[in-house]
């Protein structure tokens, strides 16, 4: 009786389409205002300031308004292996995120599905990173790798290393505190992909002569990529404009700035603020690109 | 690694297999034999086993002890997508993100069978839906989403078809044809039928072999018929069909029958219909097999008889009407009746009495609990 109830009421509700859509107008002018003030102002901003010219006075940091394009090509001249190197690294630590997190996320959402005390426990230590701001995670890891930690002492001792070999401001290490920071953003949707996944139809796969492997090509991983997809722009995007370990305060060394730390050091330092503002921009613009052709490729829309 | 297309049907043999979930028997030491070829129909009550039994056969469930063995091979080890069997599963399981075609291809491309495009549009011709094979299952209705289920099994030609419920979404009509369509094709074929239903009237009327499953244990298992015409347990005299069951010390033995008192009435049945001859027995009657008279029949030594009572309810069901009657002492008795236009009596509340054929009379091995009511 009750779900006759229930179920007469439902449709009368929505039999008012356009004052539900008025009222949805409504509620969006809030979060319209709110994109309008926070997003578009600074964006006009930022790109008013990439095309300043310096002041005729000369003094350093001093810029007036003009259309100064150059800014945009003296930028790329001068950055281009920075610019390559974030994205290159923002690549290779995505896709090595992508393997950890994958086969993590796999278990939590299916071998422990039925466990709820261990999935629990699995998924706060998976987000357990969060309860320590990220600047002190990636100052303890600069500790640990650095140039007398007992890391770097015992491979010298078992003679892995050179007594002249270090670890902080390499390569290595920048793309492992960028793995490191951005793995909770992987694993969790990837992990709400699965948790939904509907383990009846990987069984319809065995069922139909599918072993395992080719079950999970077939069947597992194609349901799970709106989380796949999602974490890769959640890791990529991010770590794009990261600044924070690649700097030479944290995991960098002088041959891994990236973007973010140019434009640090632009904005900061040299006061550039045109430069540094191109840059941004230029960022922004590989972003929404590169983002737009992947989820295009991925042929997925329909699932995000 | 290609494999014939076209599979023979095999046997299926179940030998003394158990399942327990954690605290739970959800089937109790089943033993079971399927020739090769049959139609083999698995009748219950919700929950009683019979998906945790088809799992086990498929493979997705580990018995607790026993063993499965198809075609003579003991496969009780083999993983699912080793087994020559395919399954309908009752929550048909179709893959979201793959169009109808392509679900009904999978099998077929995973055994590298030739052409598996043609044979799988063949499949989906055969249950009406080939204008729907560009669609993602969730744009389907629960009952096209049945019959791509049931074409994405039978396109793989199985050695054992395993069905779980599969036409209970399905509208009267098309049941029906459907069901046509299931018994051409296994007949066709030679596959072997594993089919798990809640409708009596479709295992009777496709099946070679019914059993009855309660509780986890096959209560009785034979050709439809015999299995009506002579239930062994209250609970299948119930399950399958309706039935009016008495019960009584026996009082009288004789070489050819046995009768009881129940409740100061005299009833018989043939020996050669019982399962028990001492102590209480229940004897049953089918409704379709009794008779009201207005009059008291004579008593006779082939005929029982109970009354007078009186008609409390009369159902008409089309093609014969059910009669109620409440007889003082005894209790309610269901009779049916020909709606051929010479039924004695359609009053409510009058007087009748009820005979039957003692040769019509079954005796059980066990005595109605009352449960077998509530089904
Ligand atoms: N994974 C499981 N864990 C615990 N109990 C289970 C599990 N699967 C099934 N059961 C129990 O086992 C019993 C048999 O279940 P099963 O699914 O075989 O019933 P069924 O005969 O197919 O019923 P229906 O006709 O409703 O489909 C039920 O009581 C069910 O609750
Ligand atoms: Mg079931």
């Amino acid at each position: 009786m009750a779900f006759v109830a229930l179920g007469g009421n439902a449709p009368a509700k929505a039999q008012t389409p356009t004052k539900t859509g008025r009222v949805a107008l409504y509620l969006l002018l809030p979060g319209l205002f709110y994109l309008g003030l926070f997003f578009l102002t600074p964006l006009f901003s930022l790109i008013l300031t990439s095309l300043k010219a310096p002041s005729p006075s000369g003094e350093i940091g001093r810029y007036e308004v003009a259309a100064e394009f150059g800014n945009y090509l003296y930028a790329v001249g001068q950055y281009l292996p920075q610019i390559i190197r974030s994205f290159g690294f923002a690549l290779l630590a995505t896709i090595i995120a992508l393997a950890i997190s994958y086969p993590i996320a796999y278990f939590i959402a299916v071998k422990a599905r039925n466990k709820p005390l261990l999935k629990g426990l699995l998924l706060t230590l998976v987000i357990a990173p969060f309860f320590i701001s990220m600047l002190l995670r990636t100052f303890a890891w600069k500790q640990i790798f650095s140039n007398d930690s007992w890391v770097v002492n015992t491979l010298k001792d078992i003679g892995i290393f050179g007594s002249d070999s270090y670890i902080i401001g390499t390569n290595f290490a920048v793309i492992f505190g960028l793995v490191y920071n951005f793995i909770p953003f992987m694993t969790l949707p990837i992990f709400s992909s699965l948790d939904r996944l509907d383990l009846r139809l990987v069984e319809a796969g065995g069922d139909l002569y599918a072993n395992p492997f080719t079950t999970f090509r077939k069947i597992t991983f194609p349901l799970s990529l709106p989380g796949v997809i999602s974490g890769t722009l959640l890791t990529f995007i991010p770590i794009s404009g990261d600044y924070v370990v690649a700097s030479r305060d944290f995991l960098g060394g002088p041959d891994t700035a990236m973007i973010g730390n140019v434009v640090e050091a632009n904005f900061l330092r040299i006061q550039d603020y045109p430069t540094a503002s191109a840059l941004s921009v230029l960022l922004m613009a590989a972003i929404v690109v590169l983002v737009s052709i992947y989820v295009r490729r991925s042929g997925t829309e329909d699932l995000l | 690694m290609a494999t014939d297309f076209v599979a023979r049907g095999q046997d299926l043999e179940l030998v003394e297999v158990r399942k327990e979930f954690p605290g739970f028997v959800a089937v109790e030491s089943l033993d079971l034999k399927i020739p090769a070829g049959e139609f083999f129909a698995l009748l219950g009550p919700s929950g009683c086993g019979k998906t945790t039994t088809l799992r086990m056969i498929a493979g997705l469930e580990t018995p607790t002890s026993g063993k499965v063995l198809i075609g003579g091979k003991d496969v009780t080890d083999q993983k699912p997508h080793e087994r020559p069997v395919n399954t309908v599963f009752q929550n048909y399981a179709l893959f979201p993100h793959m169009t109808v075609l392509e679900n009904v291809a999978f099998g077929l491309r995973q055994r590298k069978v030739d052409d598996p495009l043609p044979k799988a549009t063949a499949a989906l011709e055969m249950v009406e839906l080939n204008h729907l094979a560009s669609r993602r299952p969730q744009q389907l209705s629960g009952g096209q989403q049945q019959r791509v289920a049931l074409a994405r099994a039978l396109v793989n030609r199985p050695a054992l078809l395993l069905l779980d419920e599969p036409l209970g979404a399905l509208d009267l009509k098309l049941r029906r044809q459907m069901q046509l369509e299931l018994k051409d094709i296994q007949s066709e074929v030679g596959l072997t039928f594993l089919h798990v239903t809640h409708d009596q009237e479709e295992a009777m009327d496709m099946a070679d072999t019914v059993a009855v499953m309660n509780h986890g244990r096959i209560e009785q298992m034979g050709a439809p018929e015999k299995l009506y015409d002579r239930p062994k347990t209250a609970f299948v005299a119930k399950f399958l069909g309706q039935s009016n069951l008495f019960v009584g010390e026996v009082t009288d033995k004789s070489s050819e029958t046995i009768s009881i008192n129940f409740r100061g009435n005299k009833i018989t049945a043939p020996n050669s219909r019982i399962e028990k001859s001492s102590g209480k027995v229940a004897i049953g009657v089918r409704p379709e097999k009794t008779e009201f008279h207005e009059s008291k029949p004579a008593a006779s030594s082939t005929q029982n008889v109970l009354g007078p009572g009186k008609i409390t309810d009369i159902r008409f069901t089309g093609v014969s009407n059910q009669y109620q009657i409440e007889i003082p002492e005894i209790g309610e008795i269901t009779v049916f009746a020909q709606n051929v236009g010479r039924s004695p009596v359609v009053e409510l509340g009058a007087e009748v009495w009820v005979s039957w054929k003692v040769e019509h009379s079954f005796g059980l091995a066990d005595l109605p609990t009352g449960e077998e009511d509530i089904e």
